[in-house]
């Protein structure tokens, strides 16, 4: 900033000139405002959420009168029961805890082994295939689903809960640029001592890096852990037969059934939710650690 | 925070010189085993599919018989397609409406809980827990938020006496009421803004005070400039996702009224999956794929005048 001499001197003066009380009552005023506004804006964000539950506690009617009620009149708890037994959810919730914790697994291994190879081991060709790494994360879906899916149906896996699994045993940028930030947090010399006392690579893997990144492998478990449980794409394109569905295509399926029967759809809706929300709660610190690490707000 | 600047292997391991001993040379072995399953999956899953795509798009293949070749077929029929025009400009309007306003909402909501109030980690989880949760759950949540007669949208909005439209079937609301359902998800660049204004050294500050600088003056001359490498990466992540999000549309409106929702992932979905098109479908994910590229490249020309990087020397 380049204010000038004279400037300068004028818009401190008047600063000065204001009496100490204004500035103690401004600031109060300030103090009020921001409140004021972050309360609105909580209501806001929470509506939705709130909305959700009322619906889902109402009847048939009361979900189509006019103008519609905030507030549900009945309170009918059975929609919960009796939307999630309208069609198999609990074959549903099998398949999406089986892909989920395949894909959670699959990416802790896969994804902390790269990083580490990334972050503290040395290697010609290392930025340029850093570099192709990232360059994965800019690549839209969309150029990569009809050949996957060409792959998948060569090796006779559509149909199969496998192309949902697979491709998290080979590594995520996302993943492993994550945990490649965290691991060069981890100063290398204590890898050189290590070595020094004949550890290997790998020994050295397991039992400094992985014990010391216990919080950013949470974080990248939580991550998967909600990014593929409301996968809805890929089962989309892959699963056909209705006891490989998981619950994301069920409900998809129990939308196209029932789109007129908004309570049970909420009902169902917030049964899928919950084990998201339930992490969150539980994690939150991790997410929020996980977003600045990276500067990305997970998916 | 990580900045692309940021993004550089000067706090790594120095690469070695060429020549190089046992010892290191047993490093690299290990780094490329290390890497081993990545390198298959990037193959697999990412070069080989992208390479893949771009042979296919010039052949015409329903997957049913073997496909033959066309040559550049795919593109011209491609340029004479209005729905492509359609789809490319539903998506660029929605990318720069829901990134647009969501760094204004996002940058709001970080300035407000940066002013060091009593409560911030109720209020950060209040706005980050939309974020958080996606998918179908909340594409069906939104149907019934947006509906024209029993939607809450319109429901408080008759609370004023306005008579809400029609978000999801009026062909000129649908973009719009798309728009707005995402700006819930705001919280999640929210977190990362957040996280940046508390980085930003408060001496900068204390010596803006100094030289007469009110918070006007605070606002554009320091945090701007010093948030700008964090706002410029979020424009750009940002702008991919949303080109790229269709799932949402697909449950939401599946393309309608009118193709007014019609996006261009969703497009292409359309063309290789219920058309079995996959030629066409290659040629319109690979022209996809060229305008992100530009809009990405165009982005970081721009940046040399609005993005400062803390280091360099003012001009």
């Amino acid at each position: 900033m380049s204010a000038n001499l004279q400037q300068r001197t004028i818009t401190t003066a008047q600063a000065r000139r204001q009496p100490l009380f204004g500035m103690r009552n401004q600031r109060l005023a300030q103090r009020i405002i921001v409140y004021a506004l972050l309360l609105a804006l909580s209501v806001l964000f929470i509506l939705p959420f709130m909305w959700m539950v009322s619906t889902s506690l109402k009847n048939s009617e009361d979900v189509f009168t006019y103008p519609p009620s905030f507030f549900p009149t009945t309170f009918l708890w059975q929609n919960y029961p009796r939307g999630w037994t309208i069609l198999p959810f609990n074959t549903f919730l099998v398949n999406s805890l089986v892909v989920t914790f395949a894909n959670v697994v699959g990416n802790l291994i896969s994804c902390s082994l790269v990083a580490f190879g990334f972050a503290h081991l040395r290697a010609r060709g290392r930025g340029i295939l850093f570099l192709a790494l990232l360059a994965t994360l800019m690549i839209p879906r969309e150029v990569t689903i009809v050949p996957r899916f060409l792959l998948f149906s060569q090796m006779g896996l559509v149909n199969t809960l496998w192309p949902l699994i697979l491709p998290a045993w080979f590594g995520y940028a996302f993943f492993i640029f994550l945990l490649r930030q965290f691991f060069m947090t981890i100063p290398t010399e204590l890898d050189d001592a290590a070595r020094i006392d004949g550890a290997s690579s790998l020994r050295i893997f397991f039992e400094i890096i992985l014990p010391l990144s216990k919080p950013a492998l949470a974080t990248v478990a939580i991550f998967a852990f909600i990014g593929n449980w409301s996968n809805l794409l890929d089962p989309l394109i892959y699963i056909r037969s209705q006891d490989l569905y998981t619950l994301a295509l069920g409900l998809n399926l129990f939308r196209g059934q029932n789109f007129t029967q908004f309570n049970l759809l909420m009902a169902v809706s917030i049964i899928t939710l919950i084990p998201v929300l339930t992490v969150f709660f539980l994690s939150q610190r991790l997410f929020v650690q996980g977003v600045t690490l990276t500067g990305m707000g997970g998916r | 925070m990580a900045v692309p600047q940021q993004i550089d292997h000067t706090t790594a391991r120095p690469i070695g010189k060429p020549k190089l001993g046992k010892l290191a040379r047993r490093e690299e072995r290990e780094f490329y085993l290390f890497i081993s399953l990545w390198i298959i999956g990037f193959i697999a899953f990412d070069a080989g599919p992208i390479l893949a795509s771009l042979v296919i798009s010039f052949t015409n293949w329903s997957m049913m018989t073997p496909p033959s070749w066309t040559g550049l077929q795919n593109y011209q029929r491609l340029i004479a397609d209005p729905l492509f025009y359609t789809a490319m400009w539903n998506s660029l309007y929605f990318g720069v409406g829901s990134v647009g306003l969501g760094l204004i909402v996002s940058f709001l909501l970080a300035l407000l809980l940066n002013q060091k109030v009593l409560g911030i980690s109720v209020f950060r989880t209040i706005f980050y827990l939309p974020s958080v949760v996606s998918g179908i759950a909340v594409a069906i949540l939104w149907i019934m938020i947006l509906h024209q007669d029993f939607g809450l949208i319109n429901t408080v909005l008759s609370w004023f006496g306005i008579k809400g439209p029609g978000w999801l079937v009026q062909p000129q609301w649908a973009k719009p009421a798309l728009i707005l359902m995402s700006l819930w998800g705001a919280g999640g660049s929210m977190v990362i803004y957040l996280a940046g204004l508390q980085s930003v050294p408060q001496h900068l500050y204390e010596a803006a005070s100094i030289d007469g600088a009110g918070p006007w003056m605070k606002f554009w001359n320091v945090t701007v400039p010093m948030m700008s490498p964090v706002i410029f990466y979020n424009l750009i992540v940002g702008f991919i996702a949303s080109l790229q999000g269709f799932v949402l549309v697909l449950i939401m409106t599946n393309g309608g009224p009118a193709n007014a929702t019609l996006m261009f992932g969703l497009y292409i979905y359309r063309v290789a999956f219920q058309f079995f098109q996959m030629g066409y479908a290659s040629a319109l994910a690979w022209i996809l794929l060229v305008v992100i590229m530009i809009i990405t490249a165009l982005q970081f020309l721009g940046a040399k005048y609005w993005v400062f990087y803390e280091g360099e020397t003012a001009r």
